[in-house]
């Protein structure tokens, strides 16, 4: 976030719950664009993660006592979306299982990273516990999607070749 | 639909059928932000576009649409805002649509300073017709339908903009869709003619452009309300220099109560029973 640090683990908490909505959201439109171009294997899998992601949303609200979502309005990350939002632009038409699954690791471990920024600063003692229980959690998400990867070896180079290519060239 | 909107409730149930890693997804999720932060409704916003990949935009969005002549985008959409200056009214396009057959129409727009918000998805080439240079490709860019490249010098949108009478002129990428909202938001809260030209690669026929996220820089560009600084400013710019150039205080074009919308009153009577 720009200019701001959490001074209260409700705030805190807050942006754990905005960074987990703006993941899911981006899983759905992700899996809507792979189904859209006939990519069914790589769709499923990215509402499977907007799944996961959406569990782990309900249940930063269910733990806080939240009964409507908490103003986000105003945040603004530091990094141009938040550290666990897929960039649009990593997305290829032809991808496989693997790079999404790559690109999930990524995530986590940004969010990992920003959590574990807050559990070493310098605030408040209830806040900071409140980032390392978050950045446990998602270090554990990291080892979890490492496990999954290992099922889908990483595809020879040229998987992105297009036997029926969209550029012409007469 | 009542109450306080989010941006989901300005995203239609139509799919857009963009290639997986177009830059113009970023503008969708930005668009739909900034119209939910600046609590505006739906059937209080036209979005208005021409032809090509970007001007899809209209039927993503739950706003009134035109999706619009080839290059007449900001022509259709002029006529709309002095019609009906109480709609907030976006034109959307991409480089080819707007640069080049819809050149004039850009540069007039400009000078007319009509109260509208002008979103060019530059990305260097004709996608939807399978990768034509258009008027902002780099004069070497060598690919099968322009080997060796054109040999053109590229057109500076928002050099023209400027010089052109734009009276708010920045520039987004649509990596960062947050930024580029509150861009949006500033484009149309600002009165005048509003002319944001966002950076949004097309990864399949110009997929070297997926590395734009590297060069870019965040708020180079910072307000000045001196043309003669903006200008100057804009000589030394890289293409990839993001935030807002120039914000003037040009008075927009006024059409309540001029001849345009008495003609529109008359019109409608016609039809009132």
């Amino acid at each position: 976030m720009k200019g701001k640090v959490p001074r209260t683990v409700d705030e805190f908490m807050a942006w754990a719950w905005a960074m987990e909505v703006e993941a899911v959201e981006r899983y759905e439109e992700l899996a809507e664009q792979m189904l859209t171009h006939h990519n069914a294997e790589v769709a499923t899998l990215f509402a499977r993660l907007a799944r996961i992601e959406g569990k782990h949303r309900d249940q930063i609200a269910q733990q806080m006592g939240w009964t409507r979502p908490p103003d986000t309005g105003s945040f603004h990350w530091r990094t141009p979306e938040g550290p666990e939002t897929t960039d649009y632009g990593d997305l290829h038409y032809l991808m496989q299982p693997y790079h999404a699954l790559k690109l999930a690791e990524h995530n986590e471990e940004r969010a990992a990273q920003f959590f574990e920024h807050f559990a070493a600063a310098k605030l408040p003692a209830d806040v900071r516990a409140a980032a390392a229980a978050m950045a446990a959690e998602e270090r554990e998400h990291v080892r979890l999607i490492r496990e999954w990867l290992a099922k889908y070896p990483e595809p020879e180079p040229g998987w992105d070749e297009d036997p029926d290519p969209p550029a012409v060239a007469d | 639909m009542t109450g306080m909107l989010t941006h989901a409730d300005f995203k239609s149930d139509i799919k857009p059928v963009w290639c997986p890693g177009c830059g113009d997804f970023g503008v969708v999720n930005a668009l739909t932000k900034a119209l939910a932060k600046m609590e505006l409704r739906p059937e209080n916003v036209a979005v208005v576009s021409g032809i090509g990949c970007s001007s899809r935009i209209p039927a993503y969005t739950s706003c009134y649409g035109f999706h619009g002549v080839h290059g007449r985008a900001l022509a259709a959409g002029t006529g709309l805002k002095v019609a009906r200056p109480d709609l907030t009214v976006i034109v959307t396009g991409g480089d080819g649509d707007g640069y080049s057959i819809g050149g004039n129409h850009f540069l007039h727009a400009c000078r007319r300073n009509v109260d509208l918000t002008y979103i060019v998805m530059d990305n260097r080439v004709y996608g939807m017709t399978k990768g034509q240079p258009s008027p902002t490709t780099e004069p070497d860019w060598d690919s099968k339908l322009s080997p060796e490249g054109t040999g053109l010098r590229e057109f500076h949108p928002m050099m023209m903009a400027l010089t052109a009478g734009a009276n708010f002129i920045a520039r987004a990428f649509t990596g960062d869709p947050n930024g580029l909202a509150d861009v949006i938001v500033q484009a149309v809260r600002h009165p005048g003619f509003s002319f944001v030209e966002v950076l949004s690669p097309c990864v399949t026929f110009r997929p070297e452009q997926r590395d734009w996220k590297k060069l870019v820089k965040h708020d180079a560009l910072k307000p000045a309300t001196d043309i003669a600084r903006a200008a100057r400013r804009m000589l030394r710019d890289t293409g990839f220099d993001l935030g807002v150039l120039y914000a003037g205080d040009r008075r927009p074009y006024e059409p309540r109560g001029r001849r345009e919308q008495r003609a529109v009153a008359a019109l409608e009577a016609r039809f009132t029973p």
